[in-house]
């Protein structure tokens, strides 16, 4: 089947599910439950696309398959800012309280970080392992510092803080839906600029900078784009790790072609139905016997086995 | 014209390149020799952008390349390394698409596919132009990054040893096309070769490196010389001429 086929099939889908998911079982009294719904369904596929599109870029410029910004410790980088801010500073700082304040300034912070990253990770010959050993030292060392400040923090702020680390699907941070809406809008308006540099910086570094792409900028640009974007859907229903990696790589053997331009549509467009798709299953199937994140993380988890069993053999 | 003036690279404090400075005339077959981590990659490297220079200026056509846009130096300057690992799986006629994306940024114009075809042709790879390259042996992969390169349509052409893992079959018909390309297409051609007997054959100017400085430089018959040879390899190297090349014979 021609890509555009493909991409039409699989918006199809993603339609499809949506319109299940909110009008299934909907019951007469539509004023109360198709808002909830909606905003329910829009905050899903905003983490949905936001994942996959940061999950491609992030795959793309650092030329492997296998890690993801939520595996190199993007996501618990989020956990690790969000602890922080109320070890330090107090539950009752604005900085907590008012939402969007908090979204900024974690965004914000994220931003900086992704620049610094840039240095360690794309100096001069550094290559994959380096990357791994990296992001796996980043993830274990922001999950460990976090859990370190809240062991120290008084109960009750760290009930808040829980409140933050346990935001799932079953319980999205609504507040700063408008926000994220508009901030990934501007994201990916603004990484589309340097999405014709996708394609050939997939050819690697050296073959990259032969052709004509000023590498430097561009790879720094499209590090920070990851990390607005991986904020955004952490902020919404906290970490999801290994969606990213799923999506990615289903788009992958689906499109089998190089052309970011349909890997990119592909992927997010995947990372809705299966986000959707697993949410519908979860409330109406197991009515909230279990939750999407487990469902996902497992399946994920044996994927990425896989992906490890299939390179080590290659 | 290349001009690579007092150029310095540092690897951990320590100079790789050292203080390098050469003259590179347009319209000819230019190698650079010499032992191993004589620094002849990586001069290479700073040439085309590829590694940064700690130290010094290269100017190509009188223009700094640092004050050369990305764009702009890969339509004057392209450049192929000796080890060309890609993750994607791409054709043949893919890869030598990429070669035009310096002109179109990725949408080719049917002017930029005349090109790929065209430079699939002087590579005589039509009939395999749409084979993957991970199918390929290592002298089809080979010509099929040169097509490539050849497809980006560059005053100056790069290659870091382009015979590495090649039979002598395709190192000759490689070290062909190179020449006709100088000889009928006017361009400019820098490579690192490891065999000199490729080098005296095929060269017209030849730059020896040793320990990050030049040794010797000069036109072909000067420096395939057996006390120049000395001092470049610490190696004695008789020079026999058989049917008009300087050959030498280092086997013994």
């Amino acid at each position: 089947m021609h890509p555009k086929g493909k991409i039409a099939a699989l918006a199809a889908f993603a339609l499809l599910l949506i319109a299940a998911f909110v009008f299934y079982k909907s019951g007469t009294n539509w004023d109360y439950v198709l808002p909830r719904r909606l905003v329910k369904i829009a905050a899903i596929a905003l983490t949905g696309a936001a994942i996959a599109f940061a999950t491609m870029v992030f795959q793309t410029i650092t030329n492997n398959r296998i890690l993801t910004p939520s595996i190199i410790g993007l996501d618990s980088l989020y956990m690790l800012i969000q602890t922080f801010i109320i070890f330090v500073f107090g539950s009752m700082s604005p900085m907590v309280i008012n939402k969007s304040v908090n979204f900024f300034i974690t965004v914000g912070l994220m931003m900086i970080f992704a620049a610094l990253l840039y240095k360690v990770l794309f100096k001069e010959g550094r290559n994959l392992f380096f990357l791994l050993l990296v992001g796996i030292i980043f993830g274990t060392f922001f999950g460990s510092i976090s859990t370190f400040l809240q062991v120290l923090i008084d109960p009750n702020e760290f009930l808040i803080v829980q409140d933050r680390m346990f935001a799932s699907f079953n319980n999205v941070n609504t507040d700063i839906l408008a926000l994220a809406f508009a901030l990934t809008a501007l994201t990916v308006l603004y990484a589309m600029r340097y999405a014709k540099y996708l394609d050939v910086l997939s050819l690697g570094r050296d073959h990259a900078i032969g052709l004509g792409v000023p590498y430097d900028r561009t790879v720094r640009q499209l590090l920070i784009v990851v990390a607005v974007l991986i904020a955004i859907s952490t902020a919404l229903v906290g970490p999801i790790t290994f969606l990213g990696l799923l999506v990615a790589n289903v788009a992958h053997e689906l499109f089998r072609t190089y052309r970011h331009s349909y890997l990119l549509t592909g992927s997010v467009l995947i990372s809705v139905i299966a986000l959707v798709g697993g949410q519908f299953v979860v409330e109406r199937v197991f009515t909230f016997s279990t939750t999407l994140s487990v469902i996902i993380n497992f399946i994920g988890g044996v994927y990425f086995l896989y992906l490890l069993l299939r390179e080590s053999k290659a | 014209m290349i001009e690579v003036r007092d150029v310095t690279k540092l690897y951990g404090g320590k100079p790789v390149v050292d203080s390098v400075s050469v003259a590179i005339a347009r319209n000819q077959i230019t190698s650079f020799i010499g032992p191993n981590g004589a620094g002849k990659s990586t001069l290479l490297s700073m040439i085309s952008r590829l590694a940064d220079k700690d130290r010094g200026e290269i100017f190509i056509n009188d223009r700094e390349i640092g004050r050369y846009k990305s764009n702009e130096l890969a339509r004057t300057v392209s450049i192929l390394k000796q080890t060309n690992h890609i993750n994607i799986r791409l054709t043949i006629r893919d890869l030598v698409s990429f070669g035009r994306f310096p002109y179109s940024q990725g949408r080719l114009t049917k002017e930029d596919w005349r090109y790929v075809d065209e430079a699939i042709r002087y590579m005589e790879l039509e009939d395999i132009e749409n084979k993957y390259l991970d199918q390929l042996s290592g002298g089809q992969r080979q010509r099929a990054f040169i097509a490539m390169v050849l497809a980006q349509d560059t005053e100056y052409v790069l290659l870091d040893e382009p015979l590495n893992n090649l039979d002598m079959k395709h190192s000759v018909q490689i070290m062909k096309v190179l020449r006709r390309m100088v000889d009928e297409l006017g361009k400019t051609v820098v490579f690192v070769l490891h065999d000199i007997n490729f080098a005296s054959c095929y060269s017209d100017y030849i730059v020896a490196l040793k320990g990050g400085k030049i040794v010797r430089e000069g036109p072909t018959a000067d420096i395939i010389d057996t006390p120049v040879l000395r001092e470049v390899y610490d190696m004695e190297i008789p020079i026999e001429t058989i049917g008009g090349n300087r050959i030498g014979i280092y086997f013994s």
